[in-house]
Parts: structure tokens; C-alpha cells; sequence
């Protein structure tokens, strides 16, 4: 083979190589590395250097081959070099031949080095590094064509170079943002809060009640195997589901009395008003100014404000109204101290299909029971409820019960409707 | 022979010299490995180098790059460099590149050795 055919061949071997490596979503210092090897493989070069240009001029390795460590800590080039560099001709990059800039003030250095070439990675009209190469393993003086090759594969490492740290300020941005995004939700859930607080202090027999059926609606959105994104969203909507209440005559929220019907149907108007409380608002959760309308809906359609029914009343609405009843039957109130455990979930078994929804019920029967027998570590339904509350062996019994006969509703419930269908 | 270090180079030593085998394409991941075998024999005092291509069939410019920091550090360790059977492509990628004014081309690993030995007796005769 003709040796310029030989030449040509290998050279192209590399370009194509060097092609694949910029290309790659490898290690980049790998990338680097092996790009350097390619240019010097290419004209067999003894050494060189891939640097590029960091703050105050100084040069920063990315890679190097048949040099020392230290090398490039003694170089740095000034703002006036790199502009010289830009329109600098092959001949000025030849540190010995080269006469003004950056190479010429280093040609002492270069030289200890056996640096015999500086060339400009240039992208986008600037200098973003320097290429160090020495000498060809023949001896032989640098060609047209070989200043032609050099150029070409110093301007695809550059791109590459360049194209990685895009990528870098890219990844780095999004991550910022992302943070930012996490501080804005948490901002969020602590206006939440206070909004919660904000309610309850309103009802002075109900302090913590909103914070309660937040946590309580999250608990249960779990044990349904909702996401976490879906769990949060259903403890907001706990947060905030008595909002309307701010709109409530104070006098009537805190009768230490049952209230007549006046006072009621104005204490009814709540779901409503929380829902025009909440709807302008862009929450970033789905259904938050529904949940609060909708938290008093049952499914036998006995419900206020509009008396929805089982399959119109949304999901996160049903659990919140049960996390609402469970927390008023579990505290004390002016007029009655809260009612035992035994009274709850017999309340929540008759009441199962009417006013609340069988699935939900069972769901937080799970979760109550996981914690009562010790398969949940955290605890915080007992810390809620209080560590007496939930004692004794007849409670795992009452729940166990509760979750056996809701489950078999729901079968029956199901195979009822499977063979409706097929009729 | 030695035990194949890490990467599995296989490699042994005459005397001082270390014969090390390059795979049959020699491109980074083989030329590191062997460049790594190279500078361990140099460590551990061998004084030339037998780099024997029986096996390689081909050798690109990462290969060409790493062969040339071979024969930096074995120069810059007082060390020789031969390379053996070399197929004829090869030999006329080296030529063309000026590998061979580094090291010596050996028909055969045998060559190789006996070309070093009259080397070191000439050095000691002169």
C-alpha cells in the first residue's frame, strides 16, 4: 500500500473514532482522555495536553499523555493572549517559531516540557482551552497536512468539551430549579398549616382538628396504596377542608349548645364557602377546592350541599369525611366527652355504605391496626388518639372484625354487580 | 511463565527482560492494560522490553498513542524496546509513523532476545 494511502486511511480511522467518542454520553475526563490518544496516535506525537481555560486565565488539565502531573500549573494565559490566539496562523502556533502572545512569553517552559505545539480550542469565536502537543515520534517537521488534521480533531474536542459543561450548567440549573420547587411546596404546605391553625382557633373546642384530619386523610390515602404526591395532596386537603368555616358567625361555631336549625343550615353553608375560598387558588394538588365542597356528600345521597351519591362523590372527599367524623368522635367537645373505642367502630361498621364510604373504612381500619399490633414502627394514629386509647387485646379483635365484614361486603358487593352485568 | 496480571496480559521474563503479548487488536482497553504490564516489569527492575504482536492483528492510533508512552517510559528507565513479530501491515504503520526509530523490529520472539543479549554484550565489550 502507498503510504499516503496508508496514512489516509488511518487518519480517517481516527476522525471516525473521534466522532464516536464526542458523541458518546460516556465518563467525559474518559472521553477527554481518549480523544487526546486519537490525536496523538494519529501523527504519533509523543505528548500532550488537553487544558482548558478557568477563571483569572489559569488552565485547568483535563487530560494529559507523557507529561507530568504539575505541567500546566506553571501556564497561564491573559484575556490579550487568547484574542491573539483566535487569528494566530499555523506557523505562530509552533513554540519555536511562534513570536508574540501566550506561546512566545512560554516558550522557555514549553520547551523544558518538549511542547512543541500550542493549539486554540476555539467555539463560538472564543478560546475556551489549549491543546500541548510535542513532537512527531519521526522527528519530522509538522506538514500542512498534519497542522490540517490537528485542527480538526483539536475542533471536535473542543465541541465536545464545550457541549459537555452546556450539559453540566443544563443539569446543574435543573436541579436548582427542582430545589426551588421543593422550597416553594414546602412554603406551601406551611401556609397550609397555618391556614389549618388559622381555622382552628376559630372553634376553640377543636384546636388541632384540621392538623388532625390532614394526617389522619394522609394515613388513609396510603393504606389505599395512593402515591406520594397523592398522599400530600390529601393531607392539604385535610389542612384546609373546614376553610369556609372562617366565614362562619364565631357565636354559632362555638355554641356550647345544640344549635337550632338557622344556625345549622348557616353552619352548612361552610363546604361551600371553603370551596370559593380555595378555587382561585392554583394549588398544586388536584381536588383540593372539591374535597372541601364535597366532605359532608354520603353516599346514600343524605349529604349536603348538593346530596351527591356513592360513584358522584370524588374519592379524597369520602376519605376526608371520614378522617372529619373520626377525629369529632374521638375528642372531646363542650357538650359530650369523646366516645370509647368500642363506640367508634361500632359507629363506622353501621354507618359503612351510608355515611361512609366500605372501602375507606376498611383502609383505615388497616392502618389503625398495623399500629396496634406492631407492624407499623410508627405510630402516629396512637400518638393522635393517645397512647391509653387504643389498649387493650379486644381492640386488634374489633378491628380485625371491622376489615373482615367490610371486605366481605365488598366482594358481595362486587360479584352482585359482575352478575348484573352478564344478565 | 509469570501469572497474568489484572486484565489478563500475558507476559514472562528472560533474565531482565520482560516479554509481554499484545491482544489481537490493540486499541485503549488492551493498550492500557499492556502499557500497565509494561511499567510493572520496568518497577520491578527489568531493563528491556519485548512487546511481541504475534496475536495482533490490528493497532489504531489509541494503540499507536500508548505504545509511544511505552517507549517514553522505558527510554526515560535506561530500558530497550523490541518488537516482535510484527505482521507487514503493521511494520508499515510503524515505519510511517516513526515508531521504528524507537525500538527494534524482531522476526520472532527468539530474535527478539538474542538481539537484546548481543546488545548487552556489545555494551559491555565497549
Amino acid at each position: 500500500m502507498e503510504p499516503s494511502t496508508q496514512k489516509l486511511i488511518h487518519t480517517f480511522g481516527a476522525l471516525a473514532d473521534l466522532g464516536q467518542e464526542i458523541a458518546g454520553t460516556g465518563d467525559f475526563t474518559e472521553m477527554v482522555r481518549t480523544s487526546l490518544h486519537l490525536l496523538l496516535g494519529t501523527l504519533a506525537l509523543r505528548r500532550g495536553a488537553v487544558a482548558e481555560c478557568v477563571d483569572a486565565g489559569a488552565l485547568s488539565c483535563v487530560a494529559l499523555w507523557g507529561l507530568g502531573d504539575r505541567v500546566l500549573r506553571q501556564f497561564a494565559i491573559a484575556e490579550s493572549e487568547k484574542q491573539s490566539l483566535l487569528v494566530a496562523q499555523e506557523r505562530e502556533c509552533l513554540v519555536r517559531e511562534s513570536e508574540t502572545g501566550f506561546i512566545s512569553r512560554q516558550r522557555e517552559g514549553l520547551l523544558r516540557e518538549e511542547i512543541e505545539l500550542v493549539v486554540p480550542m476555539i467555539v463560538r469565536g472564543e478560546v475556551t482551552g489549549l491543546v500541548l502537543l510535542g513532537g512527531k515520534a519521526s522527528g519530522e517537521e509538522f506538514s500542512a497536512a498534519d497542522f490540517d488534521t490537528i485542527k480538526a480533531m483539536v475542533r471536535h474536542i473542543g465541541v465536545g468539551i464545550h457541549t459537555h459543561r452546556l450539559l453540566e450548567q443544563v443539569a446543574q440549573r435543573a436541579e436548582e430549579n427542582r430545589r426551588l420547587y421543593e422550597e416553594l411546596r414546602a412554603i406551601y404546605r406551611d401556609t397550609v398549616r397555618a391556614f389549618a391553625t388559622a381555622i382552628d382557633i376559630k372553634d376553640k373546642y377543636t384546636q388541632g382538628h384540621s392538623e388532625r384530619v390532614g394526617r389522619y386523610s394522609a394515613l388513609i390515602a396510603t393504606e389505599m396504596g395512593w402515591s406520594e404526591e397523592e398522599v400530600e395532596g390529601i393531607q392539604i386537603a385535610g389542612y384546609l377542608h373546614d376553610i369556609g368555616k372562617l366565614v362562619v358567625d364565631r357565636d354559632i361555631i362555638n355554641a356550647p349548645y345544640r344549635i337550632d336549625a338557622k344556625q345549622s343550615s348557616d353552619l352548612n353553608k361552610h363546604p361551600e364557602a371553603g370551596y370559593e375560598i380555595l378555587s382561585p387558588i392554583n394549588h398544586p394538588y388536584a381536588d383540593i377546592p372539591l374535597t372541601a365542597k364535597y366532605h359532608h356528600e354520603r353516599p346514600d345521597g343524605r349529604g349536603y350541599p348538593d346530596g351527591l351519591t356513592d360513584e358522584q362523590i370524588p374519592l379524597g372527599a369520602k376519605i376526608v369525611s371520614l378522617a372529619d367524623a373520626f377525629d369529632a368522635m374521638t375528642t372531646d367537645r363542650p357538650y359530650r366527652r369523646r366516645r370509647s373505642f368500642e363506640d367508634v367502630v361500632r359507629d363506622l361498621r353501621e354507618n359503612s355504605g351510608t355515611q361512609f364510604d366500605g372501602k375507606v373504612v376498611a383502609a383505615f381500619a388497616r392502618a389503625i391496626l398495623k399500629e396496634v399490633n406492631g407492624a407499623s414502627k410508627k405510630r402516629p394514629i396512637t400518638k393522635m388518639l393517645g397512647k391509653d386509647y387504643l389498649q387493650g387485646e379486644h381492640v386488634a379483635t374489633l378491628l380485625s372484625d371491622l376489615i373482615s365484614e367490610l371486605d366481605d361486603n365488598a366482594r358481595n358487593a362486587a360479584r352482585a354487580t359482575t352478575s348484573a352485568g352478564s344478565e | 511463565m509469570d501469572k497474568p496480571s489484572p486484565g489478563l496480559v500475558r507476559s514472562h521474563c528472560v533474565g531482565t527482560t520482560a516479554v509481554v503479548y499484545a491482544s489481537d487488536y490493540l486499541n485503549k482497553l488492551t493498550g492500557e492494560r499492556i502499557e500497565r504490564e509494561c511499567r510493572r516489569q520496568l518497577d520491578c527492575g527489568c531493563r528491556a522490553l519485548v512487546i511481541d504482536f504475534s496475536d495482533t492483528q490490528l493497532v489504531n492510533s489509541i494503540g499507536i498513542s500508548i505504545l509511544l508512552g511505552i517507549i517514553d517510559v522505558a527510554e526515560k528507565s535506561g530500558a530497550r524496546v523490541v518488537f516482535s513479530e510484527v505482521n507487514n501491515q503493521t511494520v508499515e504503520l510503524f515505519e510511517m509513523l516513526g515508531l521504528t526509530r524507537h525500538v527494534a523490529l524482531a522476526k520472532d520472539e527468539h530474535e527478539a532476545l538474542l538481539n537484546l543479549s548481543s546488545y548487552e554484550t556489545m555494551r559491555v565489550v565497549h
